[in-house]
C-alpha cells in the first residue's frame, strides 16, 4: 500500500463494519514555523475507523498573514442571492475588504453536492463596535447563522485562522479544499461519525467562534444545561449539534470572563469533591468556587477534544478529556521539542514518522491523564503537558477569603 | 345536629370476635375517641374514626380491619358524595372547612407524564456502584464570574479577586420542607433535625420558632420569617444554615399559617411567644411588605443582621403571576428562592384553598428557571422546588426543569410513620407526629424515626445517582434545567411546550 495514496479511498476498506468514534487530530508549532496542510491530512486520513463519511473539516492558523487583522467569514450559502445577502448585512455594519469564492475543486467532487463556500475578509465600522470588536463579531456570526432561514452558515470568523469543512470522508473534504494548498504554524483535522445529529455541511467540525475552534469526539450528556446556561449570555447554540456549546463555553470564560485556561478547563472538568477535600486552603476556595459560580458550564459525557485559539494575541493548542477519559486522545512531541501533536490514536503518529513526504521525528508520546489540559503555545512552547495535578506549578492566592459559616 | 342531617361516617371499624383477646389495646390506642369496651366486645363509634390504622396495627391478635362503609350515594357526576358532605357540613357548622396535608383533589399530575433519557452506545452510562457520581450541592448565591489575575512576570501566578457570598453546602440536592413545631411535634422535629444533620442537608424550622433543645442543629436549619414573627430572636437568626422569609405557601397560597388552638400547648405557647390554647393565625401579607421594595428592604435589614455570612431567601407559593415575581424576588437580592407547588403540604388550611388555587409546582419550575434565564440571572440564585415531590423520579424531574434543590415534608413524615389520615389539623395524630399532646408526642421514638429518614434519603441519594449514570452523567449539576433529557407522555402537549421540553419520539 503506497502511503502518499491514502487519501484516496483504499477499495480494501470498502465493506468493512462501521464503528462508532470519531477522529481528532492536529500539531502545533510552537516556533511558529509555517507548514502545509499535508501533515495534518495524513494524520486524519489514516484514523479511517474513526469515520463514517457524513462530515470531515480542518482548521488552519497562521494562513492570512497578508490579511492578518481583517475577520475572516469562511461561509456555507446556500446559493449566490444567500451571498449577496449575507454581503449586504455585514456591510451594514463594517466594511467587507475583500470577498473571493474559497478555491475548491468542485468538479472532482460532484458527488459531495457542494454548496456555495463563500470568504469575505471583514473590518467592523468602530463606532458599531463600541471598542470591543470580538464581542461584536460575535453576536454578527450568531445573527448571520440565525437570519437566514438556515440558508447561511458560518464556518468560521476569526482573524489569520479558517476553518473548511463539509460532509464527506475525510480525505474527499482535504482534497475537496485543496488542503494541502493552506499554510500555518496550527492545524487541526476531525473526521466524523455523527450520531445524534445527521450528517450535514454545517454539523460537521471543527466549530468555530472568533478564534477558537474545537474538534471533538464524544457525546456531550450535559448538553440541555451549557446550552440554556449559554443562552443568558446571548450564544444560540444553533447548529443541532453539542459540539457549539464548546465553542462557546471557552469564548465565554477564557476570553470574555479572561480566566486563565488552566483554570478555565477546570470549570469543565472539575476534580471530584473526594479530591478536592485533599487540596491545600486556597485550592480548595478556588476550585470550590470554581464548581459553584461555573456549575453549568461544567461538561459531562464522554469527550476528547483539541481547540485552537488564539488567547492574548497568542496562538494557543489546548486538548482536553472528560475526567473519566472516556475517549482516546494522545499528545506526541518532536525531537526537537518545537512541534507538538495530538490525536486519537497513536497511529497518526506512526503515519508521519514512517512517511518520506511528510516525515515528522515524535520521539515522546503521552496520554495526557483523564480531564487535564495540555496546552501549548507558539513563542512559549509546553505549557502544561496534562500529566500534571489540577494545581501543580501554579501559586495560588486568594484575595479575598470567603465568610466563615458561623457567626 | 338533628337526626335529620346525619352523614354517614367514612370509615367502619370490624372487629373479628373470634379472634379478640379484649385487651383494649386498640382503645387506648385511638386518640380519636372512636373505641370503648363495653364490658364484653369492643364498640366503635365510626362517626370519630379517621381510617389512622393505628388500632389494626398494635392489636396483638390482627383482628381490626378498617373498611370504607359502603353507604350508597346516588349516583351523580357533578354534585359528587365529596360536594354533598362539604354542603351538608358547611350547613351543620356555618364555617370554613379546615383540612390538612395536600391538595386531594385528582388533578393530573404532570410528573407522571414526563418520562426520563438514558445512554445507549453512543456515550457510556456511568455505573455509580464502580464510578464516582456527584450529588453534593450548594445552597446560596453565586457570583455571574469569578476574576483572577494573572501576575504579568509569572504566568502560573495566579490570584482569585472575586467575592464570595454565603452558600451552604448539601451533600444532595434535597432539603425538609417547612414544618414548624406547633404543626408537628417536638419529637418529629427533633427526629428530622437529627436526620437532617447527619446527612449534611437542612431543613425548614416553619414559621413556629425556635425551641431551645434544637440549637444544637441550627447549622442544618433554615429558618422562617413568617408574617406572625413567631419566635424571631437573635438565637433563631444566628448561625442557622440560611434564613427564609415566608410570602406564600403552596397549600395555601395568599394566606398565612394557622394553627389551631388545639395543637398549641404551653412548649408551643412558650416557643411562639403566644397564649395557650389560642388560635396562631398568621397575618395573610407581611405588614411590613406590601411591595416589592418593603422585600427587598428585608432581606436588606437581615442581610444586616446577620452579616452578609447567611444566603436570604424567599419563599413564595406558585401562581399564575410566579415567573414575574420570581424575577423581582431575585432582583430584591434573594440568594436563594423557593417556590411551593399548590400539592404542597400543610399541617392546616382552609380547604377551599388548599383545593382550588396555585399551579403545579412541575409548570411553576419550568416558568421560573426559564424567565430568570431570560434575564440573565438564574445563576446568581438557588432554586427550591417542592410541592408534591413524593419520590427520588419526580426529584429527578424537577431538577432537569430547573430546579436546584427539592424540597420534601410529605415522605418524611411518612417515613416516620404517618398513614395518611389527613387529620393534621386536628391536633390528635394517634402516631405522635401532628400532635402536641405528650401521650401522644411520646408515642413517636425520635432515635428509630432518624434512622428512617436517614434511610429514605440515602435510597432517594442512590436513586439519583442511578438516574444519572444511566444518563451518562457524573454530577448532577449537569442534569440540572437539563431538559433535553425529558420527554412528555400527556394528554397535552401544550404543557409539554410551556415545560419546554419536546414530545417523546421527537
Amino acid at each position: 500500500m503506497k502511503w502518499e495514496n491514502y487519501t484516496t479511498y483504499p477499495s480494501s476498506f470498502k465493506d468493512d463494519k462501521v464503528f462508532d468514534a470519531c477522529g481528532i487530530s492536529g500539531f502545533i508549532n510552537t516556533d511558529g514555523k509555517i507548514e502545509n496542510g499535508a501533515k495534518v491530512v495524513d494524520m486524519i486520513t489514516c484514523l479511517k475507523d474513526r469515520e463514517n463519511g457524513l462530515g470531515a473539516g480542518f482548521a488552519v492558523y497562521g494562513c492570512f498573514p497578508d490579511q492578518k487583522d481583517d475577520y475572516c467569514f469562511q461561509m456555507i450559502l446556500n446559493d449566490m442571492e444567500t451571498k449577496d445577502g449575507v454581503k449586504h448585512f455585514m456591510e451594514k455594519h463594517g466594511k467587507v475588504t475583500k470577498e473571493e469564492p474559497i478555491d475548491v475543486d468542485v468538479e472532482g467532487f460532484v458527488s459531495l453536492n457542494p454548496p456555495v463556500l463563500w470568504r469575505f475578509f471583514y473590518q467592523p465600522d468602530e463606532d458599531k463596535t463600541m471598542g470591543n470588536d470580538d464581542d461584536f463579531i460575535m453576536q454578527l456570526h450568531m445573527k448571520i447563522n440565525d437570519g437566514f432561514d438556515r440558508n447561511a452558515f458560518v464556518m468560521s470568523a476569526g482573524k489569520n485562522m479558517a476553518v473548511f469543512k463539509g460532509n464527506g470522508w475525510s480525505y474527499e473534504i482535504a482534497d475537496f479544499y485543496k488542503i494541502r494548498d493552506y499554510e500555518g504554524y496550527m492545524w487541526l483535522a476531525h473526521s466524523r461519525f455523527p450520531t445524534n445529529t445527521p450528517g450535514s455541511w454545517f454539523g460537521a467540525h471543527p466549530f468555530s467562534l472568533l478564534s477558537w475552534s474545537v474538534i471533538h469526539n464524544g457525546e456531550i450528556t450535559s448538553y440541555g444545561t451549557n446550552k440554556r446556561y449559554l443562552e443568558m449570555f446571548g450564544y444560540k447554540c444553533n447548529l443541532l449539534t453539542d459540539t457549539e456549546v464548546l465553542a462557546y463555553l471557552f469564548d465565554l470564560l477564557i476570553r470574555r470572563h479572561d480566566i486563565p485556561p488552566t483554570i478555565a478547563t477546570l470549570a469543565f472538568n472539575p476534580p471530584l469533591y473526594d479530591t478536592i477535600e485533599k487540596m491545600t486552603k486556597e485550592q480548595q476556595i478556588v476550585v470550590k468556587n470554581i464548581r459553584m459560580a461555573y456549575r453549568s458550564a461544567m461538561v459531562n459525557g464522554p469527550f476528547s477534544i483539541a481547540v485552537g485559539s488564539v488567547i492574548h494575541d497568542d496562538p494557543t493548542l489546548i486538548t482536553l478529556t472528560d475526567r473519566k477519559k472516556l475517549r482516546p486522545q494522545l499528545i506526541g512531541e518532536s525531537r526537537d521539542g518545537k512541534t507538538f501533536f495530538v490525536s486519537s490514536e497513536e497511529a497518526s503518529f506512526q503515519r508521519l514518522m514512517i512517511s518520506e513526504e511528510n516525515h515528522a521525528e515524535i520521539t515522546n508520546v503521552w496520554a495526557p491523564r483523564a480531564g487535564m489540559p495540555f496546552i501549548a503555545r507558539v513563542g512559549t512552547g509546553l505549557l502544561r503537558s496534562g500529566k500534571e495535578e489540577p494545581f501543580e506549578k501554579i501559586t495560588l492566592h486568594v484575595d479575598e477569603y470567603p465568610p466563615e459559616v458561623s457567626i | 345536629m338533628s337526626l335529620q342531617h346525619k352523614v354517614f361516617p367514612k370509615f367502619r371499624h370490624v372487629v373479628d370476635q373470634g379472634k379478640c383477646k379484649k385487651c383494649t389495646r386498640c382503645v387506648n390506642s385511638c386518640s380519636f375517641g372512636a373505641l370503648s369496651f363495653n364490658g364484653d366486645r369492643i364498640v366503635a363509634d365510626n362517626d370519630k374514626c379517621v381510617g389512622c390504622q393505628r388500632c389494626a396495627v398494635y392489636c396483638p391478635a390482627d383482628a381490626i380491619r378498617i373498611v370504607e362503609d359502603e353507604m350508597m350515594y346516588n349516583n351523580h357526576g357533578t354534585y359528587t358524595p365529596r360536594i354533598r358532605k362539604i354542603n351538608w357540613f358547611q350547613a351543620s357548622t356555618g364555617g370554613v372547612l379546615l383540612a390538612s396535608t395536600g391538595n386531594d383533589m385528582p388533578y393530573r399530575v404532570i410528573f407522571d407524564d414526563i418520562v426520563l433519557d438514558a445512554c445507549q452506545v453512543t456515550n457510556p452510562s456511568i455505573d455509580p456502584l464502580r464510578e464516582p457520581v456527584e450529588t453534593k450541592i450548594f445552597l446560596g448565591s453565586k457570583p455571574a464570574k469569578l476574576d483572577f489575575k494573572v501576575n504579568p512576570e509569572d504566568e502560573e501566578d495566579i490570584t482569585m479577586k472575586s467575592r464570595f457570598p454565603p452558600n451552604f453546602e448539601l451533600s444532595m440536592p434535597v432539603m425538609v420542607g417547612h414544618m414548624s413545631l406547633g404543626s408537628i411535634s417536638f419529637n418529629a422535629c427533633m427526629a428530622i433535625y437529627k436526620a437532617v444533620s447527619e446527612l449534611g442537608i437542612v431543613a425548614g424550622s416553619g414559621e413556629g420558632g425556635l425551641n431551645e433543645a434544637f440549637y444544637p442543629y441550627k447549622n442544618n436549619l433554615i429558618t422562617e420569617i413568617a408574617s406572625g414573627r413567631f419566635g424571631v430572636d437573635l438565637n433563631y437568626l444566628k448561625g442557622v444554615a440560611g434564613l427564609e422569609i415566608k410570602i406564600g405557601q403552596g397549600a395555601k397560597p395568599g394566606h398565612g399559617g394557622h394553627l389551631p388552638g388545639e395543637k398549641v400547648s404551653s412548649l408551643i405557647s412558650q416557643t411562639r411567644m403566644i397564649p395557650k390554647f389560642s388560635d396562631a393565625l398568621s397575618p395573610y401579607p407581611h405588614h411590613d411588605i406590601y411591595s416589592i421594595e418593603d422585600l427587598a428592604q428585608l432581606i436588606a435589614a437581615l442581610k444586616e443582621a446577620t452579616r452578609y455570612k447567611i444566603p436570604i431567601g424567599v419563599k413564595i407559593a406558585a401562581v399564575h403571576n410566579s415567573a414575574p415575581i420570581a424575577s423581582g424576588v431575585v432582583r430584591a437580592g434573594a440568594d436563594f428562592l423557593t417556590l411551593d407547588g399548590f400539592r404542597g403540604g400543610t399541617g392546616a388550611a382552609p380547604r377551599i384553598i388548599r383545593d382550588h388555587a396555585g399551579i403545579p409546582i412541575e409548570v411553576a419550575i419550568a416558568s421560573v428557571d426559564q424567565r430568570l434565564r431570560e434575564e440573565g440571572i438564574r445563576e446568581r440564585v438557588t432554586l427550591i422546588a417542592g410541592g408534591s415531590i413524593r419520590y427520588s423520579a419526580d426529584l429527578i424531574k424537577a431538577i432537569a426543569l430547573g430546579a436546584d434543590i427539592g424540597m420534601v415534608a410529605f415522605p418524611v413524615l411518612l417515613a416516620v410513620g404517618c398513614r395518611f389520615c389527613q387529620q393534621c389539623h386536628s391536633g390528635s395524630c394517634a402516631w405522635g407526629i401532628a400532635t402536641q399532646k405528650p401521650d401522644l408526642v411520646k408515642r413517636l421514638n425520635v432515635d428509630v424515626s432518624v434512622q428512617r429518614i436517614k434511610n429514605l434519603f440515602h435510597a432517594w441519594n442512590e436513586e439519583l445517582k442511578e438516574i444519572l449514570g444511566a444518563m451518562g452523567i457524573d454530577s448532577v449539576e449537569s442534569l440540572r434545567s437539563n431538559r433535553d433529557r425529558l420527554r412528555y407522555l400527556g394528554p397535552n402537549p401544550r404543557i409539554a411546550d410551556i415545560l419546554g421540553i419536546k414530545h417523546v419520539g421527537e
